[in-house]
C-alpha cells in the first residue's frame, strides 16, 4: 500500500464529535413502564399507548433473528436507553433551538436556517429522539402537504395515523419491527393529498448523539391518488466506543398513479479500524404500491454502520405498479452489511428493477440478500435484477444470496450477478494518464456504481460520491 | 432413524419432506425379474436395493460392499450411513481407463419400502471412468442413495444420471465429490421421474486446476417436485467450475434449483459460472431459484444468472410461419432450450439414452 493511501486509510471519521447539552434520560432497560413513559412524554392518546403495549408484549415472545450473514456479541436490550431528548422544552422556531445543536448540524452541513432556503430543502431534523426543528412547514401546508414529526401526527392527524401505521410493516413482521413499534420515539410523517406534486424535496437528517441510546424512528409516508414526493434521508453519528442500536421502521403507501422516491445516504459511525464501536443498523423499510400504476423507488448508498441489516422492499399490489431498488453498499475494515430488497409481485403487469452494487474492502463482509416473488395473480409481471460485487483486498468477503420464486408462466424474471476485482488494466490505464492510484480507484468505483448514483437527487449524488471515495481510500495498493 | 430435515432448515426451504415422513416404509421385498435398459455395457444391477449377481457383469475393479461408520451433518447422508446395506464400490488404479460402467437401480414395490444405496467411487492418479446411472421402478418407495467420489490428481470421472423413478416414488440423492489437482468431475442429471426428488451435490475442488461441471435438466409435470441443489467449494487456486441447469415445468409441477459457489481465501483466480433457466409451460407450475455466491478471495471471476419465463411467442411465430406445426415448433424450442445443459454430454450411449428419455417425456405431454 502506498504511503498516501495509508494516510487516507487511517483518516478519522470526520463526523465523530459529540454535542454537550443537557439530556433528559429515562433509566436503562425496557419494561411496560418505560413504554408508558415514552407514550406519556409524547402526550399520546390512549389508543397509541395500547398499540405500543401490545407491540411490547408481542416483542417479549419473539426471538432475535439469526439468519443474516453477520456476527455480533449478543445485544442486552435491558442495558439500553430507550428515550433521550434535549432537556429544554420543544422549540417553537429556529431561534429557540439550542445553539450547540445548530452548530452540530452546521458541521454536518445540514441546510437548516437560511441555508435551508438556498438549498430548497425542508428538514425535519431528529436529534436523538425528538424532532427539533421542522422548516418549510408553511410552504408545504399551503399545498396541503403534511410534513411533521410522527409524534405530532399522532395528536393532530390520528385518523391518518390509525389508518396507515403498521399497515405496511405489521407489528409482528419481525423482532425489530415489534421492538420499534413498542418504543419508537420519533420520526417523520408525510401525507401528500390527491393530485399534489410535493413542491420540494423533503428530508430528514437523523443523528444519534447520546451514549447507549437506541434510536427507534418511525417514518410513515403516504402519497394519495396522483400525488408524488421525493424524500431524502441522511444519517451521521458521532464517534462512540459502545455499539449503538438503531432499529427504524419506514412505511410507504402509494395509491393510484402515486409516486414515492425514497433516497438514503447512510453514514452512521462504522466503528474504528479494529472493529470497535459503531452502529448496529437493523432497519425494516417497506413500501406498498396499493394503487394502479403507482411507483415506489428506493435508492440507498450505505457506507456507514458496523452492521447493516436492511431490506427496503416493495409490495406491488396495484396493477401496473412499479418497484425499484438501487443500492450501493460499501464495507471496509470490520464492517458487516447484509442488505438487499424484496419485490413481491401481486398485481398484473407489475414490474420491478433491482440494481445492487456491493463493494467490500478491508476485513469486511458484504452480502446481498434479495427476494423476487411472482404470485400466480401477477400475469405479465417483469423483473430484472443485476447484482455486482467488487472485492478489494484478500481479507474481505462478498456474498450474493438471491431468492427467485415464480408462479406465473407469463411472468419474466431475469437475474444476473457478478463478482470481480478492480482490473489491473483499468488501473493502469488511469494511472498512465496521470491519475494517482487513489483517484483511479475512486474513478473506477464511481463508474461501477454509476447506475445507482444517477438515481440519487442532485444534493445527495455529490455527497454520495465523496463518501464512496472516503470510505474506500486506503483499501487498494 | 435420524429425523428427516424440516422446511425450517435453510437448505430445505423449497422442498418439503412432510409427505415422505407420513409414509411408513417397510423392508425391501424380494426382487422379481425386470425389463432393464438394453445398453450393451458392463453393468451392475440393483433390484430393490440389492445387487443382483445374475444380472451384473463381473468387473475387475469392483469390490464387495462394506458398511462404513460415519457421522454426517446432512440428515439424509446420516440416514444413509445408518441404513445402507449395499452399493457399488469401485476403485480404479492409477493411469487406468476403466471405460463405461452402467449402474441400474430398479425398484418394484407392493407395499412402500425404502432402500439406501451407498456407492464409493475412487479413481487413482490419471485414471478415468464413465458411469451411467439409471434409476427406475414402479410403486411407492424411497430411494436414498449416497455416492462418495474421490478423484486423485489428473483423474477424470464422467457421471451421467437418468432419474426416471416411479411417479409415486421419492428419490433423494446425495453426491459428494473430492476433486484433486487437475482432476475433472463432469456431472449431468436428467430428472424426469419420481413424485418428489432431490439431487444434492457437494463438490470440493481441493487442488489447482481441478474442475467440476454440474449440469442438469429437470422435466416435470403433474404434481411432481424436482430439486437440484449444488455446493461447489473452491478450496484451491485456479479452478474453473461450470453449472448449467435447465428446467421445463408443465402441469402443477414445481422445480427448485439452489446452487452455491464458495470461494476460499486461498482460491485466487477462481472462475465460477452458473446459469439456471426455467420454462413454465403451464399457469400452475412454479420455479424457485436460489443461486448463491460466497466469496472470500478478491482475484476471482464468479457470476451467476437466472431466468424464469415461458416460450417466446415471437420464436413460435417464426417457426409456424415457416410451416412447422405448433406442437413440433414447441418441441423444437424446448429441445434447443435443453441443449445447453446436455451439450457437455459427449458420450454416445449416454446421449442416446437422454435424447430418448426427453423425446419420450415430450410425447406424453
Amino acid at each position: 500500500m502506498s504511503a498516501s493511501m495509508q494516510a487516507i486509510a487511517e483518516q478519522k471519521y470526520k463526523y465523530g464529535f459529540t454535542t454537550d447539552i443537557a439530556m433528559e434520560d429515562f433509566p436503562r432497560g425496557l419494561s411496560e413502564d418505560i413504554v408508558r413513559r415514552i407514550s406519556a412524554k409524547k402526550s399520546e392518546p390512549a389508543w397509541m399507548l395500547e398499540w405500543r403495549l401490545k407491540a411490547y408484549r408481542l416483542w417479549l415472545t419473539m426471538e432475535e433473528p439469526d439468519w443474516a450473514h453477520v456476527k455480533h456479541p449478543p445485544i442486552d436490550y435491558n442495558d439500553l436507553y430507550y428515550y433521550a431528548a434535549p432537556a429544554a422544552p420543544a422549540p417553537k422556531s429556529l431561534d429557540d433551538v439550542d445553539p450547540e445543536l445548530l452548530k452540530t448540524y452546521e458541521k454536518l452541513g445540514i441546510p437548516l436556517n437560511e441555508r435551508a432556503a438556498l438549498a430548497g430543502v425542508a428538514v425535519d431534523a431528529v436529534f436523538d429522539s425528538v424532532s427539533v426543528a421542522t422548516t418549510f412547514r408553511d410552504t408545504l401546508s399551503k399545498s396541503g402537504v403534511i410534513f411533521c414529526p410522527i409524534s405530532e401526527a399522532v395528536r393532530e392527524h390520528p385518523e391518518l395515523v390509525k389508518k396507515y401505521l403498521g399497515s405496511v410493516v405489521p407489528v409482528r413482521d419481525n423482532y425489530f419491527s415489534a421492538l420499534n413499534s413498542a418504543v419508537f420515539s420519533d420520526g417523520s410523517f408525510v401525507f401528500i393529498p390527491k393530485g399534489v406534486r410535493c413542491p420540494m424535496e423533503l428530508s430528514t437528517y437523523f443523528r444519534i448523539n447520546a451514549r447507549n441510546t437506541g434510536q427507534f424512528e418511525r417514518t410513515l409516508i403516504i402519497a394519495d391518488d396522483d400525488a408524488s414526493v421525493s424524500y431524502l434521508e441522511g444519517c451521521t453519528a458521532p464517534m462512540r466506543d459502545e455499539n449503538q442500536l438503531h432499529a427504524a421502521v419506514v412505511e410507504l403507501v402509494a395509491m393510484d398513479n402515486a409516486k414515492i422516491k425514497y433516497s438514503t445516504v447512510q453514514n452512521w459511525y462504522p466503528g474504528d479500524a479494529n472493529g470497535k464501536g459503531g452502529i448496529y443498523n437493523f432497519v425494516t423499510k417497506r413500501g406498498a404500491c396499493r394503487g394502479k400504476n403507482s411507483k415506489i423507488s428506493w435508492t440507498q448508498v450505505e457506507t456507514g454502520s458496523a452492521i447493516t441489516w436492511k431490506y427496503p422492499s416493495c409490495v406491488l399490489l396495484g396493477d401496473g405498479s412499479v418497484g425499484e431498488f438501487y443500492s450501493v453498499a460499501v464495507t471496509n475494515n470490520h464492517q458487516q452489511a447484509d442488505t438487499g430488497t424484496k419485490m413481491i409481485h401481486i398485481g398484473k403487469n407489475t414490474t420491478s428493477t433491482i440494481i445492487s452494487k456491493g463493494i467490500s474492502a478491508g476485513k469486511s463482509e458484504n452480502t446481498y440478500r434479495g427476494l423476487v416473488k411472482i404470485l400466480a395473480s401477477a400475469s405479465g409481471a417483469r423483473n430484472h435484477t443485476q447484482c455486482d460485487s467488487l472485492l478489494i483486498g484478500n481479507e474481505c468477503g462478498a456474498h450474493t444470496v438471491p431468492y427467485i420464486e415464480s408462479r406465473n408462466s407469463s411472468a419474466k424474471v431475469e437475474h444476473e450477478a457478478t463478482t470481480s476485482k478492480i482490473a489491473e488494466d483499468q488501473l493502469f490505464y488511469c494511472r498512465s494518464r496521470g491519475l494517482s492510484e487513489e483517484d483511479a480507484v475512486g474513478l473506477i468505483v464511481n463508474g461501477f456504481c454509476k447506475d445507482v448514483l444517477k438515481e440519487l437527487p442532485m444534493e445527495f449524488a455529490v455527497e454520495a460520491q465523496k463518501l464512496l471515495a472516503v470510505s474506500l481510500e486506503g483499501s487498494v495498493g | 432413524m435420524t429425523a428427516l430435515p424440516s422446511k425450517k432448515l435453510e437448505a430445505w426451504r423449497y422442498t418439503d419432506l412432510a409427505p415422505l415422513a407420513a409414509i411408513s416404509f417397510g423392508a425391501p421385498p424380494a426382487a422379481v425379474a425386470q425389463q432393464l435398459p438394453a445398453l450393451d455395457l458392463p453393468r451392475l444391477v440393483f433390484l430393490n436395493g440389492v445387487l443382483s449377481q445374475n444380472l451384473s457383469s463381473s468387473l475387475a475393479f469392483a469390490q464387495p460392499f462394506v458398511p462404513g461408520a460415519e457421522t454426517s451433518a446432512q440428515p439424509l447422508a446420516q440416514i444413509n450411513a445408518e441404513q445402507a446395506r449395499d452399493g457399488v464400490t469401485l476403485t480404479i488404479p492409477d493411469g487406468v481407463d476403466a471405460g463405461t460402467i452402467l449402474v441400474i437401480s430398479h425398484a418394484s414395490a407392493g407395499e412402500p419400502f425404502a432402500f439406501h444405496l451407498r456407492h464409493r467411487i475412487t479413481l487413482g492418479q490419471g485414471a478415468s471412468l464413465t458411469i451411467i446411472d439409471i434409476a427406475k421402478g414402479d410403486g411407492v418407495y424411497w430411494h436414498n442413495p449416497v455416492t462418495d467420489i474421490s478423484l486423485a490428481a489428473g483423474a477424470q470421472l464422467r457421471h451421467y444420471r437418468l432419474q426416471d423413478e416411479s411417479r409415486e416414488a421419492y428419490n433423494l440423492s446425495t453426491i459428494r465429490a473430492h476433486i484433486e489437482a487437475g482432476a475433472a468431475y463432469e456431472h449431468f442429471t436428467a430428472t424426469i421421474g419420481a413424485k418428489l426428488s432431490r439431487t444434492e451435490i457437494h463438490a470440493a475442488l481441493v487442488g489447482e486446476q481441478a474442475t467440476a461441471h454440474l449440469n442438469a435438466a429437470q422435466l416435470l409435470t403433474d404434481e411432481q417436485h424436482g430439486d437440484f441443489t449444488t455446493v461447489v467449494a473452491h478450496k484451491a487456486p485456479n479452478c474453473p467450475s461450470r453449472q448449467t441447469v435447465r428446467s421445463v415445468l408443465a402441469g402443477l409441477s414445481r422445480g427448485v434449483f439452489q446452487g452455491r459457489i464458495e470461494v476460499d481465501r486461498i482460491a485466487q483466480k477462481t472462475d465460477g459460472y452458473q446459469m439456471s433457466r426455467a420454462l413454465l409451460l403451464s399457469p400452475y407450475a412454479e420455479m424457485d431459484i436460489k443461486p448463491e455466491l460466497q466469496i472470500y478471495a478478491d482475484d476471482v471471476k464468479c457470476s451467476h444468472g437466472a431466468t424464469i419465463g415461458t416460450l417466446d411467442d415471437a420464436q413460435l411465430f417464426y417457426l409456424r410461419s415457416r410451416g412447422i406445426p405448433e406442437a413440433e415448433a414447441r418441441s423444437l424450442l424446448i429441445r434447443a432450450f435443453l441443449d445447453e445443459a446436455l451439450e457437455p454430454v459427449q458420450h454416445a450411449d449416454a446421449r442416446v439414452l437422454f435424447d430418448a428419455a426427453i423425446d419420450n417425456w415430450w410425447r406424453v405431454q
